[in-house]
């Protein structure tokens, strides 16, 4: 069995027919090669697969990719500008050290974006009570709570 | 550091890797494909314990989509996972070694173990065929408690290990703590357990296995922190093949913990399946059979009594200490809870004796291995526990009693078999004490109590022994393996440099320091280092990373490499420079005459070396590639102090880290930044173990009760503070880069620190004793107990 | 996961129709469900996806009601004016269920139907005494929740909407499981124009339930001392690696004077 979606990924329209039980995070890996999104965990909890869904951050992992039909996804790899600038909040990770083996790492980044469009001004306690579902075990947290400060500022400055 | 040194060592250079990770371009194993490749599902037990009476395949080898199904019966010719160290008992023979099967031979020994592998043409096509597996099982009773195991009427796992144990060793003069004990005018007593934690790298295990039919060889991707070992573990020792014929490539690697050093059973059973069915096979772990089949870590029990004189002075220590090892030896299991471990004991002070036993059990449990530390946290955990409870025994205070103790002279041979060469341990208690404002504690102490609310201070001066090890020592402790590091420096024609570690990098940041290495000695742009690791095929040899040995022994490695490419380059610059080869330097990227401003730059050296047109061929090779191997020559001992705030909620119990400070001394430093990271990680896993995480096996059906983040609590981003950190040097006297580790530090001092800052805070509430985690429930039980 | 067939439907009656016809399960946020069916858990036949169905979706004031559509997800129900103004309890609590992702996808009506013990929803639901709407009845807050994973709801019965009273204070004091960060104790106070009522999720394997010892107390004085000083009964209270019967006794009590605190 399987099913007919259009979406867009990345700003570009998607066409598929995947299997129902396919999760979003399967259709962004497996068919469209966009490995950027990581898994985790099986009880959508480590928020590795993080993406965004019509602008919000939601876990690939436990969403199906039928959910998605008419939908705009955004990944770690529709990020940076088509020149290859990093994204402002994927500058700060750099330059902050906020990532280590990287493998949490576009989720997190995923979940600040989205973190700063509702809290722009964010303090430390608001960021680390924000990042509750996006599980890091290299970095203690630390350097990701200055990069997502950071990553704030430059977004505000360069006006969202 | 060496004259040639430049100013990109000791800076937080941003990291070379970063860019790939943060664009979603980073290449994990789950990330390769190959085609025509299958995906394999491993059929587990759902019992702790049971012999296995018969294993039916015909249904499920008839599900849609099935390529073949094998089980242990199938895997002829193949043997048995190997043990990486030979543990000696104090009864002077050889530890028990059971077998180790790659898939269940007669019996599973934990819920998890591993009894067949299918595979399929789609990942759900596997899973769907692996319930289709008919198991009938006898059902035994199991136990899961090393102590436990150890008891009389314990159900027996192993035949080969009567009673369930695989050795008792001991180490240090146990005829000098008896009698230094019996001369002591104080001796104070704990009762430790350290709890057993799952290592929860964030990518889970993975491998793509394929088999070439043209030389008869194969490709094994693999997370993995350790890719040679893994290759030679494989071949020589399990399924008989020549190393040449097995190529490992470890790409990118979302972290390891330790859990990622072993060779396990999946990856092996789908090198020699992808041979049989002559397709590439995939495998990526489910984070539920993570929990279940990663290694564990931890997991001692331990007694420790400390003798002291009537000053707090240490006369000695006796610590006696029961391991799991779970089901099976794991790589490198038998070491750490007696190499890595009771060496660790005299920690930074001067105790003139000390005597340890240990029994390491079997239990139907995971296979326990390092994580993070491994062996060192635990030592640390027990000397700073006893520590801090002699200092409250003798009502003295907690740095009192640590200085009053602290090596001072060095080299300084404890009674535990190590000699520190170097460290100033009053320096990193002194830089964490004013960091950490325990002049203001008692306000702040002060301030809580108005709140209803409990505060404490802990400390943890903690020792560690890294840059594994000297191979004749290591040889002659039972390591069946060297522990050196090779490094291959290529300076290419135009002067880039691409260099070749065994130390596999999965979240240390290798391609950056490394880099800062050797841009530093050759006096060259560090965009023109490209670091390459994680592959049998490009790097000649690699004993991986593991041990906080990274820098101290593969960066040496490099650094060998390094003056073998100065000293060639050294001949080639005479002969165009038409100079005396001990009249030429090497200085900031170039070869100067001495005492003359005739020189040449590094990129006229490497281009003449490969295009050798005016060349001294009769005397010097063409080419600029060269490869070190070294082996140190002892470990390196980082130490430091980390203090510990807590405040504690006696209403619910709840344990808030007010603040956590780390003074540390890990030698000379390449990139701080780099450093300090790993320190916040590395405390973060400490604060884990310490207030959340705990494996917990039900004691009767030996199910894992924390078989998932459901109930396997992580420390999140709001668990735990912002850090302070900070360093003080000094460098390691037996290593070039004079660098000492800092991978594991984090996790080794703040367990302890940690929990004696619970027990700071709870003492006024009557509490004595309280173990790891110190989860809400736990203190309000503990609280309760006490006024009761 | 095991194979289902995906059907998405645009109305409620549609849902209603398809639902019975296969007997299949309705899809709202999909997060514990979806979950569920990766672990093989759950194995539903059909699966009903509700997202597109407008008249499920919204808030609005109604009198002395807030009705919050069954689609409606949390994050949408935190961050409202209209229930941030009315109920900021009710917002509170959704601000607090899961986690930033969960709440961008999780649904009020998925959350009810599902009725996991250690969901914050019910507790709201029954501590403001709110009237669950379906697609075939009103069905009072009291008859809703029937335990674990059990609710009034009939095979194929769609829940619509949820009208919430909009009490005279309110507040829900969740004390977190360390590791699924659900309520270990979570309780939901409010005077209510019939009383105060005090609901508490996660202590009890079979779910959300009222708590008369502490309605009674703070029916006296709705003070934070008074819930303090009640002595909840542990007997049928859960029991797990997280918190024994006494500790979530004791738990219930002092989320349900912290909860008075905040409720001002």
């Amino acid at each position: 069995m399987s099913i007919p979606l259009s979406l867009t990924v990345n700003g570009k329209a998607v066409s598929a027919t995947v299997d129902e039980r396919t999760l979003l995070v399967e259709l962004l890996r497996n068919h469209l090669n966009l490995t950027g999104t990581h898994i985790g965990c099986d009880t959508a909890q480590c928020g590795a697969c993080t993406v965004q869904v019509d602008g919000r951050a939601v876990k690939a992992c436990n969403v199906l990719a039928a959910q998605m039909d008419g939908a705009a996804v955004v990944t770690i790899e529709g990020l940076a500008a088509a020149d290859g600038t990093l994204h402002p909040m994927q500058a700060a990770f750099k330059e902050c050290h906020g990532l280590q083996c990287g493998f949490c790492t576009t989720g997190m980044v995923m979940s600040a974006i989205d973190l700063v469009a509702r809290h722009p001004n964010a303090d430390e306690q608001t960021i680390r009570e924000e990042l509750e579902g996006n599980l890091c075990r290299c970095t203690g947290y630390h350097n990701i709570v200055r990069a997502v400060a950071t990553g704030a500022a430059a977004m505000a400055k360069q006006g969202g | 550091m060496g004259a040639n040194d430049q100013g990109v060592i000791g800076q937080p250079v941003r990291r070379k890797e970063d860019h790939r990770f943060l664009i979603g371009a980073g290449q994990y194993t789950d990330d390769v494909n190959v085609h025509g490749q299958t995906y394999a599902c491993f059929l587990r037990s759902p019992h702790a314990h049971a012999v296995i009476k018969s294993i039916d395949t015909a249904k499920a080898k008839a599900a849609p989509g099935v390529v073949a199904i094998f089980t242990g019966a199938d895997l002829t010719g193949v043997n048995g996972l190997p043990c990486g160290w030979l543990i000696t008992g104090t009864d002077g023979k050889p530890m028990n070694e059971p077998p180790h099967p790659v898939l269940a031979q007669g019996k599973v020994r934990h819920v998890g173990d591993q009894l067949a592998i299918v595979i399929a043409e789609t990942a759900v096509q596997a899973k769907d065929a692996a319930e289709l597996i008919d198991v009938d099982y006898e059902v035994l009773p199991a136990v899961v408690n090393c102590v436990d195991a150890l008891k009389p009427g314990a159900p027996q796992i192993h035949e080969q290990a009567p009673g369930n144990k695989c050795y008792t060793w001991a180490l240090g003069d146990k005829a000098a703590v008896d009698a230094a004990f019996a001369k002591a005018a104080h001796v104070s007593k704990l009762d430790i357990v350290n709890n057993r934690l799952i290592p929860n790298a964030i990518e889970p295990r993975a491998a793509l296995a394929s088999y070439s039919r043209s030389d008869d060889s194969y490709t094994l991707y693999v997370a993995s922190q350790n890719p040679h070992v893994e290759r030679l573990l494989m071949t020589a020792f399990v399924l008989g093949l020549p190393e040449s014929k097995v190529r490992v490539i470890a790409p990118d690697v979302g972290g390891g913990f330790g859990s990622k050093i072993y060779l396990y059973a999946e990856e092996t059973a789908m090198v020699w399946a992808s041979k049989q069915v002559n397709r590439p096979i995939k495998w990526a772990a489910e984070r539920s059979e993570s929990f279940l089949t990663d290694a564990h870590g931890r997991d001692h029990v331990s007694h420790v009594e400390l003798a002291m004189d009537k000053d707090g002075r240490f006369l000695a220590l006796r610590v006696d200490t029961v391991a799991n090892m779970g089901a099976y030896l794991s790589t490198f299991s038998t070491c750490i809870p007696t190499i890595l471990y009771a060496t660790l004991l005299a920690g930074q002070y001067t105790t003139p004796a000390i005597h340890c036993e240990v029994t390491a059990s079997f239990t139907n449990t995971a296979p326990v291995d390092a994580y993070r530390g491994a062996g060192r946290p635990e030592a640390t955990f027990v000397v700073e526990r006893i520590v801090h409870q002699a200092a409250v025994d003798m009502k003295m205070a907690q740095d009192e009693i640590r200085r009053r103790n602290f090596i001072h002279d060095f080299p300084y041979a404890t009674p535990v078999a190590l000699t520190y060469d170097t460290g100033d341990y009053d320096a990193t208690l002194d830089g964490a004490m004013k960091t950490a404002d325990v002049a203001g504690f008692a306000a702040r102490k002060a301030e809580s109590a108005k709140r209803g609310m409990l505060r404490g201070l802990g400390y943890a001066s903690y020792i560690e022994a890294c840059g594994l090890a000297p191979s004749n020592i290591a040889g002659a402790l039972g390591a069946r393996a060297g522990l050196f590091e090779a490094g291959q420096v290529r300076v290419n024609p135009t002067g880039s440099v691409t260099v070749f570690t065994g130390s596999h990098s999965h979240g240390q940041g290798h391609e950056t320091t490394f880099a800062q290495v050797v841009a530093g000695r050759l006096g060259i742009d560090i965009e023109n280092v490209e670091v390459v690791h994680g592959d049998t095929g490009r790097i000649p040899f690699g004993m991986g990373t593991y041990g906080s040995r990274s820098l101290s022994v593969g960066g040496t490695a490099i650094v060998k490499a390094l003056d073998k490419v100065i000293a060639k380059g050294k001949k080639i610059a005479a002969h165009l420079l038409e100079a005396a080869e001990g009249d030429i330097e090497f200085k900031d990227g170039k070869f100067t005459v001495a005492g003359t401003d005739r020189s040449k730059a590094f990129a006229e050296i490497s281009l003449a070396a490969y295009v050798p047109h005016n060349y001294p061929l009769d005397k010097l090779e063409p080419g600029l590639d060269e490869t070190a191997f070294y082996d140190p020559t002892n470990f390196t001992y980082p130490a430091g102090t980390h203090i510990c705030e807590v405040e504690i909620d006696p209403e619910t119990g709840v344990v808030k880290v007010a603040s956590f400070t780390a003074c540390d001394d890990f030698g000379n430093i390449i990139n701080p930044m780099i450093v300090d990271g790993q320190v916040h990680g590395g405390v973060t896993q400490g604060i884990g173990q310490a207030l959340l995480e705990n494996c917990v096996y039900d004691p009767e059906s030996g199910q894992l009760l924390t078989g998932s983040y459901m109930d396997y609590a992580m420390p999140r981003a709001d668990d735990v503070p912002s850090f302070k950190v900070e360093t003080r040097v000094t460098p390691c006297t037996h290593n070039p880069l004079g660098a000492k580790g800092c991978g594991e530090a984090g996790a080794i001092g703040a367990p302890a620190a940690m929990m004696n800052a619970v027990h700071d805070a709870l003492a006024e509430v009557g509490v004595t004793r309280i173990d790891m985690p110190a989860s809400p429930h736990r203190v309000w039980q503990a609280i309760q107990s006490a006024r009761a | 996961m095991y194979t289902f067939e995906f059907k998405k439907v645009d109305s409620v009656a549609a849902a209603a129709e398809l639902l019975a016809k296969t007997g299949g399960r309705p899809l709202a946020g999909g997060q514990s469900l979806i979950a569920a069916m990766k672990m093989r858990l759950s194995q539903p036949g059909t699966l009903v996806d509700l997202s597109g169905i407008a008249e499920l979706k919204g808030i609005r004031k109604e009198g002395d009601a807030i009705v919050i559509g069954a689609m409606t997800r949390h994050a949408e129900v935190a961050t409202s004016r209209e229930v941030k103004s009315a109920i900021p309890a009710l917002a509170a609590l959704a601000e607090g269920i899961g986690d930033r992702q969960v709440r961008n996808m999780g649904t009020l009506g998925g959350a009810l139907a599902n009725n996991d013990p250690a969901a914050c929803y019910p507790a709201a639901v029954l501590g403001l005494g709110a009237t669950v709407h379906t697609n075939k009845r009103k069905i009072a807050a009291d008859e809703f929740f029937k335990g674990m994973y059990e609710t009034a709801l009939a095979e194929g019965e769609l829940i619509t909407a949820v009208s919430f009273p909009i009490p005279k204070k309110a507040a829900y004091m969740k004390f977190v499981q360390p590791a699924s960060r659900f309520a270990l104790v979570g309780v939901f106070v409010a005077q209510t124009a019939g009383g105060v009522r005090v609901a508490v999720t996660g202590a009890a394997g079979s779910g959300v339930f009222r708590c008369k010892p502490l309605e009674d107390a703070l029916g006296k004085s709705f003070k934070a001392d008074a819930a303090r000083a009640v002595r909840i009964d542990a007997a049928g209270l859960s029991n797990d690696l997280h918190g024994s019967p006494e500790y979530r006794a004791h738990l219930v009590a002092v989320m349900a004077a912290r909860a008075v605190a905040a409720a001002g």
